[in-house]
């Protein structure tokens, strides 16, 4: 398979002097055309920053990134991203904010009749593939969080963009609620064969949903593994349960606490309960 | 509900659970809204009438809100109060909507680039401080006693602390909801217009009611500049002529204007943005 994406030696500093951060150092990854890669690891760890580099909202200080063999200049409607929260349009029905691309002048050139109304119809499918149908004419503020949630991804996925960044876009919703999303989102990956790149905190969320899932680790921020997920390729929620999928899990977390470089819970509880035993 | 023997069907008072009116942030029905409200302009009212009719306090002193409103009469039937009237809106809204405009584009782009704010806010925030009444000789020096020299007073009172309120209004638009734009392949000029400024605006019409407000603070000082005519200029007057009945005029009107106009925002606010009005 064509690698989609290629990130090449990239660096990230943030800051200057005693403000200065690392955020990257010498991170590469290819990522095929196609492909569902997830980044997990500790938190500060560029997670983050290496999607919003990627989406043209971040500059890297070093290193190069390639969409298509190209240099990144910016952001750009093949790159939509996918926000925690807070990026949805108020005062935009449901309904407007999936076409807001439509308004835009990008989506308007060399447009011809048919476009148009391609696109009308191409709102009204992603509304009901959202199962939002009902919803098309209320406001994002009347919705749950799951809700408008769906909404942005079909905002995202409107202009039909070849690549979709989610910085952990279900990490405010509700267990089952994010179920449900998973199932959704892998359906959209099959149907609109973007490819992928999706941070998230939940290592099962990261396993069930990928092809790879990459660990990063911090200060400075790496990438230290990369996983192959061996699972077939139509995930189903009952994989959760199988031996490989929880050793896989086991072994994640077990390397994303090594990596923290932080106390552990555990080794916390272990220190204060050794102090009161003194 | 059901009844059992022995046991008198509930009565849904305040003691059945649900939240009063004096619980943190509890509910208030529509009509004890207005009956609150109305206690809370005739109880000051009350509270004139019984301070002002003892014999002991003269006239000029504390006049009663009767004499008051026999003064607004003879003030509407014999002095053109309406002219009066219409001449201080005028002016101060004129002034207002100078600064609105002028404000608004300025607060986009403070709000916007980075640069503009480094360039223009500090400038602000330092003329801010300066008295608009110190500004009267300047004003009478550069612009002369014509109508437009009220205005420049009601703008220069209100400009500079728009700008800034304004521009803070903009910077506080979610960085996500600009960052979806570009990623979607908004330009500049497009996410300024169709993102930015659609996301402030809310919060800008309630910076202009609040600023309105400010505004009309500033029109005695305004009608101070060889004016011969308007509230401002009336309540300075009949201070000189010791008519104390006539100060309250004017200075209840300017007050009742004040709460129209404060009205009318908050109804435009309710029209134009309907989203934020859903629960209420
Ligand atoms: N705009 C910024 N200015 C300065 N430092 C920043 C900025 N953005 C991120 N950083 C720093 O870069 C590092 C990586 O941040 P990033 O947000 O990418 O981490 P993350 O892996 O997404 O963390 P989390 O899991 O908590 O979201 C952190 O140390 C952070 O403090
Ligand atoms: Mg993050």
């Amino acid at each position: 398979m064509s690698t989609k994406i290629s990130i090449q030696h990239v660096g990230k500093v943030f800051g200057e002097g005693s403000h200065r951060v690392e955020a990257l150092k010498d991170v590469s990854l290819d990522i095929a055309d196609n492909e569902f890669v997830t980044f997990v690891g500790a938190s500060g760890c560029g997670k983050s920053t290496l999607l919003r580099i990627i989406g043209g909202l971040e500059y890297h200080t070093a290193g190069d990134v390639l969409v298509d063999d190209q240099p990144i200049m910016g952001p750009g409607a093949d790159r939509a991203m996918v926000f925690q929260h807070y990026s949805l349009y108020p005062w935009l029905k449901v309904m407007e904010n999936i076409k807001f691309s439509r308004r835009l002048k990008h989506g308007r050139e060399n447009l011809t009749s048919a476009d148009v109304e391609g696109a009308s119809g191409r709102a009204d499918a992603l509304l009901s593939l959202m199962g939002l149908t009902a919803a098309a004419n209320a406001w994002p503020n009347q919705l749950s969080g799951g809700m408008q949630q769906r909404v942005a991804i079909a905002r995202a996925l409107m202009g039909r963009p070849q690549i979709l960044l989610m910085d952990e876009p279900f990490g405010a919703l509700d267990a089952q609620t994010r179920e449900v999303m998973h199932d959704l989102i892998l359906h959209v990956h099959r149907l609109e064969k973007p490819t992928l790149a999706f941070v998230t905190h939940d290592v099962e969320e990261a396993i069930y949903l990928a092809d790879r899932v990459v660990l990063m680790a911090p200060r400075p921020g790496r990438i230290d593994t990369i996983y192959e997920v061996p699972l077939p390729a139509e995930r189903e929620q009952d994989m959760k349960h199988t031996p490989e999928f929880l050793r896989l899990k086991k072994e994640i977390l077990a390397r994303i606490r090594e990596t923290s470089g932080m106390k552990t819970d555990q080794g916390m509880l272990d220190q204060l309960n050794m102090q009161e035993a003194v | 509900m059901q009844t059992r023997p022995g046991t008198r069907p509930r009565r849904a008072t305040a003691k059945s659970g649900r939240p009063g009116m004096w619980s943190i942030r509890g509910p208030l029905s529509r009509n004890q809204y207005w009956l609150f409200a109305a206690l809370g302009l005739l109880v000051p009212l009350g509270l004139w009438w019984i301070a002002s009719s003892g014999a002991a306090v003269d006239k000029v002193f504390l006049p009663g809100p009767v004499d008051v409103f026999n003064r607004l009469v003879t003030w509407y039937t014999e002095d053109d109060l309406l002219s009066d009237m219409g001449i201080s809106i005028y002016r101060v809204t004129t002034g207002f909507l100078f600064s609105a405009v002028i404000a608004l584009p300025l607060a986009l782009m403070i709000g916007t680039f980075r640069p503009v704010q480094a360039v223009l806010e500090p400038l602000t925030d330092f003329i801010r401080y300066m008295p608009a009444v110190a500004f009267i000789p300047l004003v009478m020096l550069w612009v002369g006693i014509e109508e437009s020299s009220k205005i420049s007073i009601i703008f220069i009172g209100t400009f500079f602390q728009m700008v800034l309120m304004m521009a803070e209004d903009v910077r506080r638009v979610p960085l996500a909801q600009i960052e979806a734009a570009q990623t979607m392949g908004a330009q500049k000029g497009e996410t300024i217009s169709l993102v930015i400024f659609q996301a402030a605006k809310p919060a800008l019409l309630d910076t202009l009611r609040v600023t309105m407000g400010w505004a009309w603070t500033y029109l005695v000082v305004a009608e101070l500049v060889a004016a011969n005519s308007g509230l401002g200029y009336s309540i300075l007057k009949a201070q000189r002529f010791l008519q104390t009945d006539k100060i309250f005029v004017g200075i209840i009107l300017i007050g009742l204007i004040g709460l129209v106009m404060d009205q009318l925002f908050r109804l435009a606010h309710r029209k134009a943005f309907p989203w934020l009005h859903l629960r209420s």
